[in-house]
């Protein structure tokens, strides 16, 4: 050990490797390359994972959305084409009787599905706007960020059916003047006044909403436009280790239990689960960060093993001036660790080089997809996978120099020395 | 007591089944101060014997004792040792380290006893002026003439102080001028009191020693003390 931090051995290690510029150009080329090739592609499936984790940080992983469709098939009396309508007292036997849902939030909607959207006007402002009738509970599903002072749909505003809203940025934008405080403030919506109590921040990339929804409270809009009990959909959440395709089944089941419909009808209720597309990305995006990682090691190995294949050529070259410094009285355990040695630091430099290489271009890469729609953000390598390629790095460098350092030392000097 | 001791020392070559019986049995003492010439014809066996006093090969028989220490089997570390602590050599062609300049080289026996870096060019550069190229301490061996490299190969083998000096055709590869300049240098450095061996089969160069081991078929035939030609005066 003390031998490592003699610093006699690193000026005989610097004064071969600079004497030896070809082949220490060609070592560290091929290694930078590896640890580049696997910092590059670990960053930016890592990017993606985030990218695709930023697309979907407003709505739970694991949240479905369901609606009523027409049945495909007579059931119990009744004819095919039947139009469903879900109600919202489903909402109570689906909660009781599938305990892996979490949060399930009725909605209702106008100006969504192709019907005509809500007229809103203030003063001589006015715009057509998608309106949301909401339970507090839905912004457990889909967080809704709402700006300093204002706040979301709570209970007493259903309880008491308020006439109160929740506006998008784009909505204040376009009823309100600059600098205006639209909190507190009375629009009307289809001739109802309503007053503003919040203003949602349109998160780009979410890409279920936009910035100018407007969300009022459900009982209200139950009210406004006479839905009754009626429901338009069902947004549910599971619990973070509940199966989301399993639950997607129980709750259609449980809807054409309540809805008296063949359970082997499949077109009676649409659903859409976000959770399933959401493993199936985040599926994707391991694959990459795991191919990346085999293809980085891959490479970073094949460079490794260029290192040993020149130490080895290099080796036989200065058989004769190995031979010398062994009569001079360099030990064979000497030969031997400056080999390794210089093993070792060529890998790590190059290991060195590749990791800020690899760190520049992606950071390049994130830069210039900045300002976009692809999925892609701070496509950063975790330390440790950074210290184990480092390791990893070393560790080879070691078991590599050791081919050439035992065949240093296993001529004899005298035969090294031998003159032809 | 002799700086060098050998008794009754055998040496042969295996060679598949063959094997070719090269020293058959030597005996000679070199006392400290000699300047002491090995000749005989081409394989008969100098090198071989100038090797295992070397310690870089080991005889099959015999004894060989370097200023009273037994040298027997020896492992390579061990022998590694010794070789850096009493021994210095000295090649026929030369066998500097080529991207090593002249002072690097000298240090590098040196660097091997651990001695730390100031005190290793100091030195090297001090060996380098005893041989007349201290100015050219920081080239390399390709920028030397043959009689430069081998100065700078004796100035290596000088600056860690050995019991003996080996040196193996050390004018195999140079003009007779050249070498008559080495020689001027190895007596030179004998005069100071060094332990000198001299591989050669140049009968003059031979006759610039102070005494001449004949070797013929594995045996020495003659072993005699010359009155020493000074080669200071041929350069
Ligand atoms: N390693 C070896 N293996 C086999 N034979 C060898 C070896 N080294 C030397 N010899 C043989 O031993 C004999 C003596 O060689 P050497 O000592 O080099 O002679 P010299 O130096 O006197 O010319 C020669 O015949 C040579 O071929
Ligand atoms: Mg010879």
């Amino acid at each position: 050990m003390r031998f490592i931090f003699d610093l006699n051995t690193w000026q005989e290690i610097f004064g071969s490797i600079k004497k030896n510029k070809t082949r220490t150009i060609i070592t560290v080329i091929g290694v930078l390359w590896g640890i580049f090739v696997y910092i590059a592609m670990a960053g930016a499936a890592k990017g993606l994972d985030n990218g695709f984790e930023r697309a979907f940080e407003t709505v739970a992983m694991n949240s479905m959305f369901t609606w009523a469709q027409s049945t495909s098939m007579p059931y119990a009396g009744y004819k095919t084409g039947r139009r469903l309508q879900l109600k919202i007292q489903d909402v109570t036997v689906l909660e009781n009787r599938i305990p892996e849902i979490q949060y399930i939030a009725p909605r209702n909607a106008k100006g969504v599905f192709g019907d005509t959207p809500a007229k809103v006007i203030r003063g001589l402002k006015s715009g057509d706007y998608a309106i949301y009738g909401d339970f507090p509970i839905y912004t457990k599903i889909a967080t809704k960020k709402i700006y300093d002072g204002g706040r979301f749909i709570n209970d007493e505003d259903i309880a008491q059916n308020r006439k109160v809203c929740v506006i998008g940025e784009r909505t204040e934008k376009e009823l309100f003047e600059e600098g205006e405080n639209p909190i507190g403030a009375y629009i009307r919506l289809d001739n109802i006044y309503f007053q503003v109590v919040g203003v949602h921040k349109f998160t780009p990339g979410g890409g279920f909403e936009s910035d100018s929804d407007v969300f009022i409270p459900f009982s209200t809009f139950k009210k406004l436009y006479n839905t009754a009990d009626n429901v338009g959909w069902l947004t549910i959440a599971a619990y973070d280790d509940a199966d989301v395709v399993q639950v997607e089944k129980d709750v259609k089941g449980t809807l054409k239990n309540i809805h008296k419909v063949d359970p082997r009808d499949e077109r009676a209720f649409g659903a859409f689960n976000l959770g399933e597309v959401f493993n199936k990305i985040m599926g994707f995006a391991k694959g990459m960060t795991f191919l990346s990682l085999v293809v980085g090691i891959a490479t970073i190995l094949a460079g490794v093993i260029g290192i040993g294949n020149i130490l080895l050529i290099a080796v036989k070259e200065r058989t004769k001036e190995l031979g010398v410094r062994r009569a001079l009285g360099a030990t064979p355990k000497e030969v031997k660790s400056q080999i390794i040695l210089e093993s070792v630091f060529l890998t790590t430099i190059a290991g060195v080089l590749g990791i800020i290489l690899g760190a520049f271009v992606l950071n390049i890469v994130n830069i210039l997809t900045k300002d976009g729609d692809f999925p892609y953000a701070n496509p950063t390598v975790p330390i440790p996978y950074v210290l184990g390629a480092m390791g990893l790095m070393i560790v080879l460098g070691t078991l590599i120099g050791l081919i050439p350092a035992q065949r240093a030392v296993s001529i004899k000097p005298i035969d090294a020395l031998r003159e032809e | 007591m002799a700086m060098i001791e050998i008794k009754d020392l055998h040496k042969s070559y295996q060679m598949g089944s063959n094997s070719l019986h090269v020293l058959k049995g030597i005996n000679f003492s070199v006392e400290a101060g000699e300047l002491v010439a090995i000749m005989g014809s081409s394989g008969s066996g100098k090198s071989t014997l100038l090797n295992i006093l070397g310690m870089l090969d080991e005889a099959n028989e015999g004894s060989y004792e370097l200023d009273g220490v037994p040298i027997k089997n020896l492992n390579e570390t061990k022998a590694a040792q010794y070789r850096n602590k009493f021994l210095g050599f000295v090649f026929q062609s030369f066998n500097l380290i080529n991207y090593k300049t002249a002072a690097e080289n000298v240090a590098l026996p040196l660097y091997y006893q651990k001695m730390p870096r100031k005190e290793r060019q100091e030195k090297a550069i001090k060996y380098l002026e005893q041989v007349g190229l201290k100015d050219w301490a920081t080239h390399l061996p390709s920028e030397l003439s043959g009689g430069q490299k081998q100065r700078v190969a004796i100035a290596r083998a000088m600056a860690a102080e050995p019991k003996v000096l080996l040196a193996d055709e050390p004018t195999g590869a140079l003009d007779s001028k050249t070498s008559y300049e080495v020689m001027d240098l190895i007596q030179k450095i004998n005069d100071a009191g060094n332990t000198i061996l001299v591989v050669t089969h140049e009968p003059d160069i031979a006759d610039m020693c102070k005494r001449i081991v004949h070797l013929k078929d594995g045996v020495i035939v003659e072993d005699k003390k010359v009155k020493q030609v000074r080669a200071a005066q041929y350069v």
